[in-house]
């Protein structure tokens, strides 16, 4: 774990402990089980951004692609009578489909990523509220699927199995990140492309992998969302989401300049801001506050993280100092 | 630019100390400089030269020491301070805004204003500009683009840009190092001009000869100190050198006979990107350093971008032991064998950030790793055999790249290509910005490569080093292999009348 993560750890646990002295109900064991839902829910996109910002690029359209892939899923299941893994397996197919898109507009034809997934923010948004007619995809009244709600919105022993598929998806991810060579060039990549095209990496191929695998778990992500709200209004569904998982990146320690960060940062951020959330509906803080509660604190933990490694190169300057006189 | 001028400067760093966390870039180093002096500043890298033109600059402020000017002392410069002094400097990196013209580039900051609005006087900047231009010979107009100038006339710009504060100290931190010969005999000339004037310069070179011609004062530092000071008629560049490095230079370029063996790289009818109305024909053999020399904008980077496969080839045939490559590209051209130790090692070369280790199993990932994950063991046991083989000089291979001085760099990143066992390398101005003692490392490893049967194919414009260590020099001359040279035709008459054509 690197320093940083340790720091972030610990503001966790210190807000959690806050917020458990002053609303007990924190603690109790149908809050404990709804927020750790969210964090998985939430949880599966953010590491799906991080895979992205850490090339030094960006995914904008994260919120429209889980309304876009949340109606085609519940529309092929509730109108079109698909069995739901056939509708599954559809989904993810599409939304690779959308991540091998970008990368191939990013890399080839070199646009900026900014500019790409914007369109796509609102193209896919656009194209999913035409498709519905801009009403609400949902599943009729008394149809059930046991299996696919078991999977994907049930839990096991209290927990929910989106939290289990996060974490399934976290640990997956820090090895892919951190033990792996596409982890390893997906660094280079984002830190120096220059340099790895002279190292010999394919940067154009990392680069594409970056924004599938991107795409591919935000697909993920978007039939748990779906499932966990059962009908799926094209015009709100996933909004701002991809901001949200630029914040949990950004807190856990990911540079939008590219080549910085670790997994467990990027978890770490994600339980963060969704303990924010819920403090401030313990403690009563008006909701419509929610946004500027999250931003003062991400704002805070940056200026914190900065000044901390002024501090540090400080000190070692001092060290070294008295090093030299003691000579 | 005006001879009378107020009075000239008089400077005295004294016991200047600069200490970061790990080293101590200066220790108690002291340096004086009067108006009308020319003072030559050596020292191999890493020796602190660096750091005290920050201290000069305003850019840090020492932990220790006295700056007095004019007479008066003042605890740090600033970058303000410096200006108003009359201090101007002409960094060794170059950083133009391309996209303004040259009239902007040279007055940024300093722009001419006229009216209630200040809008910028446009005519009055030129005016201005023209005769710095016109007093450095240079190729461009004050209008010119600055987007499409060479990295030479880059640096002229800089120099431009200093000479237009009207300087009393005028500090010069590499300039010549993409100058061709007559554009660096010019700006000998303005130096010699400018100190007659009363200017004072202090000119740091890893260029030796070009100190022994206009220097009146040498101050040599070594390891962060003062090493010693060469007076007028001392100064020679044997006599530098020994200050440098503390020690005689003996045989700096050991001749050693190689047996060139079969062709190992062949083009034939070869077309660059850069220039595709000049195919090349070129072979290189095995256990041979072949040198590729010529001025600067003859084609030799290009020429080594496209056999690595950075850039397109344009047409003909590009065979590595007699295999013809086809779809060439970086990793092909890594497959086959070939690799190459960049022209920027800190852009094109290094992750800076990255630590030493990372930075040197970077290509070997396919065989440091299984199924996909990287097998740390075996990626530090590379590092560690590198640093041993290599001598590479760091507190531990787990720090940053960034922190090592720039031979330690060429090191490392010749690392990385000799963990891949490449039967071609090609080192395009391999021993540029080291210092004396690291060069002479790098000459003796690529001796010792050349010995094991490695085709070493080396671009370099120094002229001692092309002729010192190659068996066989190819001169380019824009865009057309001009002439070969044999090893015992070699001289820098011969190479500089193919290069001028």
């Amino acid at each position: 774990m690197q320093k940083k993560d340790i720091g972030l750890a610990t503001l966790v646990m210190t807000v959690g402990a806050i917020v458990a002295v002053i609303n007990p109900r924190f603690l109790s064991p149908i809050n404990l089980a709804n927020t750790a839902n969210l964090i998985g829910l939430f949880g599966l996109f953010s590491i799906a951004e991080a895979f992205v910002i850490v090339t030094a690029g960006i995914e904008l359209s994260i919120g429209s692609v889980i309304a876009l892939i949340g109606v085609i899923f519940v529309d092929l299941i509730a109108s079109f009578g698909v069995p739901w893994p056939v509708a599954l397996a559809i989904v993810m197919v599409l939304s690779v489909a959308i991540g091998l898109l970008h990368g191939w507009l990013i890399t080839r034809l070199r646009l900026q990523p900014f500019v790409v997934t914007l369109c796509g923010l609102l193209i896919y948004r656009g194209i999913a509220r035409f498709y519905t007619r801009d009403g609400t995809a949902g599943f009729s009244f008394g149809s059930d699927f046991p299996m696919l709600e078991y999977l994907v919105a049930g839990r096991t022993a209290g927990v929910p199995h989106s939290v289990i598929a996060f974490l399934l998806v976290a640990v997956a991810a820090w090895f892919l990140l951190h033990r792996t060579v596409l982890g390893r060039h997906l660094f280079a990549v984002g830190k120096n492309p220059e340099a790895a095209g002279f190292s010999g990496i394919d940067t154009t191929r990392v680069i594409i992998q970056a924004y599938v695998l991107c795409a591919f778990l935000t697909g993920i992500s978007a039939v748990f969302f779906a499932m966990y709200t059962r009908s799926v209004q094209p015009s709100s569904h996933g909004n701002f989401y991809e901001l949200y998982g630029i914040a949990a990146a950004v807190l856990g320690g990911f540079s939008l300049r590219g080549g910085e960060g670790s997994i467990i940062g990027v978890v770490l951020g994600v339980i963060l801001l969704q303990v924010l959330q819920n403090l401030v509906n313990l403690l009563g803080i008006p909701s419509s506050l929610n946004f500027a509660v999250m931003g003062s604190v991400i704002l805070a933990g940056v200026i914190a993280d900065t000044q901390f490694s002024r501090y540090r190169d400080a000190r070692r300057q001092a060290i070294a100092m008295a090093a030299l006189d003691s000579e | 630019m005006t001879a009378h001028r107020q009075k000239d400067i008089s400077l005295d760093l004294l016991g200047i100390t600069k200490v970061y966390p790990g080293a101590i870039a200066l220790n108690n180093v002291s340096l004086s400089i009067r108006g009308g002096e020319v003072v030559g500043l050596v020292g191999e890298n890493g020796a602190g030269k660096s750091t005290l033109m920050k201290v000069l600059s305003g850019a840090i402020a020492p932990d220790e020491g006295r700056i007095v000017i004019d007479g008066e002392e003042v605890t740090s410069l600033t970058s303000a301070r410096v200006h108003e002094r009359g201090i101007a400097l002409v960094h060794q990196e170059l950083n133009p805004f391309p996209n303004l013209d040259v009239t902007a580039n040279v007055l940024l900051g300093r722009e001419i204003r006229r009216g209630m609005f200040g809008f910028l006087d446009q005519a009055a900047m030129e005016r201005k500009v023209a005769p710095i231009l016109a007093r450095l010979d240079t190729r461009f107009g004050p209008n010119d683009a600055v987007s499409g100038l060479s990295l030479a006339d880059q640096q002229l710009l800089e120099i431009a840009r200093a000479l237009s504060i009207d300087p009393r100290l005028l500090i010069l931190d590499e300039p010549t190092s993409s100058l061709t010969l007559s554009e660096t005999k010019r700006l000998l000339d303005v130096i010699r001009q400018l100190s007659a004037d009363g200017v004072a310069v202090l000119f740091i070179t890893h260029r030796l000869a070009e100190i022994e011609e206009v220097a009146s004062r040498v101050v040599a530092l070594r390891d962060g100190r003062n090493a010693g000071t060469l007076g007028c008629g001392e100064i020679t560049k044997d006599a530098m050198i020994r200050l440098m490095i503390g020690r005689d230079v003996g045989q700096f370029y050991e001749k050693a006979e190689h047996d060139p063996g079969r062709p190992v790289l062949e083009l034939k009818g070869l077309r660059t990107k850069a220039y595709p109305q000049h195919p090349l024909d070129l072979c290189l053999r095995a256990g041979e350093i072949l040198c590729l020399t010529g001025l600067v904008g003859a084609g030799r980077t290009e020429l080594a971008r496209a056999l690595f496969g950075i850039d397109r080839i344009e047409g003909g045939v590009l065979e590595i032991e007699g295999q013809r490559l086809v779809g060439h590209s970086v990793p092909a051209a890594i497959a086959a064998g070939l690799c190459l130790v960049p022209e920027d090692r800190k852009t094109e070369g290094l992750f800076l950030d990255f630590s030493i280790t990372e930075n040197i199993a970077m290509p070997s990932h396919a065989a440091l790793s299984r199924i996909g994950f990287i097998d740390i063991g075996a990626e530090t046991a590379l590092a560690e055999a590198s640093r041993n083989k290599l001598s590479i000089k760091t507190a531990g291979l787990g720090r940053a790249a960034a922190e090592m001085s720039g031979g330690n760099q060429q090191k490392v990143v010749l690392a990385k290509w000799l963990a891949m066992k490449p039967r071609i390398i090609i080192l395009d101005e391999p021993t540029r910005g080291i210092d004396v003692g690291a060069k002479a490392e790098v000459y003796r490893l690529m001796q010792a490569l050349a010995a094991d049967g490695v085709a070493l194919l080396m671009i370099s414009s120094d002229m001692e080093e092309v002729i010192g260590i190659s068996d066989r020099v190819a001169v380019m001359c824009r865009g057309r292999i001009a002439g070969m040279l044999a090893r015992d035709q070699l001289t820098e008459e011969t190479i500089l009348q193919l290069a001028v054509e």
